[in-house]
């Protein structure tokens, strides 16, 4: 069997997302408000180009009343929301490059809990797809350093996303002093640390052992794997639980919700199986992987239809309880989302679900690949948004907006995932020859 | 020949030796009348040549069935006959109010699809209570499978082909008038 070969048009492809990505970002942050005055015009700019009703935004962005001068010596109250709202702009640049960030690296762990998944249950149906797997885990050391230096960056102050790091504003938080014995900069990275430590680890010895395998004369590698993924299983369900309380719900550190890790573990999976089914039909119309048949398209077409039900099911205990008991600690979380957000919001649900749910019901549809792709697109933009939602209503408030920062910062991590991913798979054979269930795997049927 | 008017009883114990036996004697242009099995041979339906199941399409049809029948009750109690208070959210409107409707829209669906498509398989495949069973010989609810031929031009020939393919038994029966 033919290695696959890495393409120069895949690697030009990558390259050009990646500098256009960078060339945006880079436009992101240079245009980003430096200092109150800059803030000021950028959002009366904005608003005097709209109708009338502009005004009132404007003073309630103001809450100063009935005038809209920006002048200096108004109240100290004053400067504190301008304070507040120039770090809201500034954000905007650092916050969406957290998202992609941190979407494309939860892409490559989701992938990882699914490949653990499949070592641990010794599947019979998916090693033919392993490699694949492997490639797209190849992301992870990378996605997560980048992730790390991000919030490296926000312990040093470069940017406000987290604010129970500032501690002026945790001065005057009685809340987020409660929570300081665990919210502090020194354990949060400590923290972090360990987690993405313990994941690539785990990565790295299964890919390891994984290619040993393929030349091994018994199936000792086989059961190292099957023991360290396992034991993976368990740390890896504490510890992205954690990461989400972490990196994602400390963004609002007053908000709180139980079942926080396993929705994000739930967006996490999705995309993750989308993406090896998209980068399997992409080898298959490449003429590799010809032996991945439609039944193995099929099981991932389960697999993202299933968890797109669970993720739905999650999301919605969350919302329902929330919104029921309508405390208001809790309930803000949602206001803040349906009133801002409210076309992310809902447009997430109906790409998330009902699409998913509606095009990949019928069972002969999961064994087209067109229509895998079609919805594997709808899922990935769909978690797009799902993380976007969690992370930008904290970050910037009603400031939102997917426009060159955002998209600019999609495709530079699509272009370094697509390029870190398929050079990955390039290196090894694409068949684990050596897997006690290869040849289960490639007679399977449905 | 002449025994033309004889059922064919062709015993097998092996799903796999059963599925190759099948496949060989549609070849041949055999006309399989019913295989009895004790489980659900995998992959029989199609060596069979039978047309596709459409309790598929029967179920998502009661599934939103069931999502009206909730939709209709929950407005009728909750908001037309009895307006309910919900969550400290008087606001009497059902869209407002649809989170916590949807448990039961979910739960209806569900029921709906499930209890109808069972009732549907039951009444399609002529399957009541106190029905006496059709299997010709018992041992097919234990290890045996049975493959029953109706229509064929030469007996000799035909068991000829079923030891072939690795009958462990043929019967012949007479055709009920």
């Amino acid at each position: 069997m033919d290695n696959y070969k890495f393409s120069n048009r895949v690697r030009n492809f990558s390259v050009i997302l990646m500098v256009l990505g960078i060339i945006g970002l880079a436009y992101g942050f240079l245009s980003a408000p430096s200092s109150l005055e800059e803030a000021h015009a950028m959002i009366a700019d904005g608003h005097h180009k709209e109708s009338e009703h502009s005004e009132d935004i404007l003073n309630q962005e103001n809450n100063s009343g009935n005038s809209y001068s920006y002048q200096k010596e108004s109240s100290s109250d004053h400067n504190d929301h301008g304070e507040h709202l120039l770090h809201k702009l500034q954000n905007k640049p650092w916050a969406a490059l957290y998202v992609a960030a941190l979407f494309f690296m939860m892409i490559s762990l989701g992938t990882l809990a699914f490949y653990a998944i499949q070592r641990a249950s010794q599947a019979g149906w998916s090693p033919v797809l392993y490699r694949v797997m492997e490639g797209i885990t190849a992301y992870l050391l990378p996605g997560c350093l980048i992730v790390f230096l991000i919030l490296l960056l926000s312990g040093f102050h470069m940017n406000h996303l987290f604010i129970w790091m500032d501690s002026k504003v945790v001065a005057h938080d009685e809340i987020i002093k409660a929570k300081i014995g665990y919210l502090n900069t020194p354990f949060f990275l400590l923290r972090a640390g360990f987690y993405i430590l313990g994941w690539c680890a785990y990565r790295y010895f299964s890919r390891k052992f994984s290619l040993a395998q393929d030349k091994a004369k018994d199936i000792i590698y086989h059961k190292k794997n099957f023991r360290i993924s396992a034991a993976f299983l368990v740390f890896f369900i504490v510890t992205e639980s954690m990461m989400s309380w972490d990196w994602i719900m400390s963004i609002d550190p007053h908000w709180f919700s139980t079942l926080f890790g396993w929705y994000v573990f739930a967006s996490m999976f999705v995309s993750g199986i989308t993406v090896i089914a998209l980068t399997a039909i992409y080898l298959k119309s490449k003429g590799y992987l010809d032996l991945v048949n439609d039944s193995h398209i099929h099981d991932l077409g389960k697999f993202m239809f299933g968890i797109s039900i669970f993720w739905t099911y999650l999301w919605f205990s969350q919302f329902m309880l929330i919104w029921y008991s309508n405390i208001p600690e809790e309930v803000t979380y949602f206001i803040t989302r349906i009133e801002d957000y409210n076309l992310p919001f809902f447009s997430m649900l109906a790409l998330n679900f009902i699409l998913p749910l509606l095009i990949l019901m019928n069972s002969d549809y999961k064994r087209v690949n067109y229509f895998i792709v079609m919805t594997g697109i709808i899922i990935i933009i769909g978690h797009y948004i799902d993380v976007f939602n969690m992370i930008m209503p904290s970050a910037v408030g009603d400031k939102w907006f997917i426009g060159i920062s955002e998209i600019s910062a999609f495709m530079f991590f699509a272009g370094l995932f697509i390029y870190v991913v398929f050079k990955e798979i390039s290196k090894a054979p694409l068949y684990p020859t050596g897997d006690p269930f290869i040849e289960e795997s490639k007679r399977y049927h449905y | 020949m002449e025994n033309k008017n004889k059922i064919v009883h062709a015993i097998y114990d092996d799903d796999d030796v059963l599925l190759k036996a099948v496949k060989e004697l549609r070849l041949k242009k055999y006309v399989i009348e019913e295989v009895f099995t004790p489980f659900p041979v995998h992959g029989l339906d199609k060596v069979m040549g039978l047309s596709e199941t459409r309790i598929a399409i029967t179920s998502f049809i009661y599934g939103c069935i069931g999502l009206t029948v909730a939709i209709l009750m929950m407005n009728y109690m909750m908001i037309e006959d009895w307006p309910q208070n919900i969550g400290g959210k008087p606001s009497f409107s059902y869209v407002e109010n649809m989170p916590a409707f949807v448990p039961i829209m979910f739960e209806l669906t569900v029921y709906f699809a499930a209890h109808l498509m069972v009732i549907t398989f039951y009444l399609r495949s002529r399957l009541w209570p106190f029905k006496k069973a059709e299997n010709p010989i018992p041992s097919t609810t234990d290890d045996k499978f049975l493959v029953q031929i109706d229509n064929y031009k030469s007996e000799s020939e035909l068991k000829k082909l079923l030891k072939k393919t690795g009958a462990i038994e043929i019967i012949l029966k007479d055709k009920k008038e």
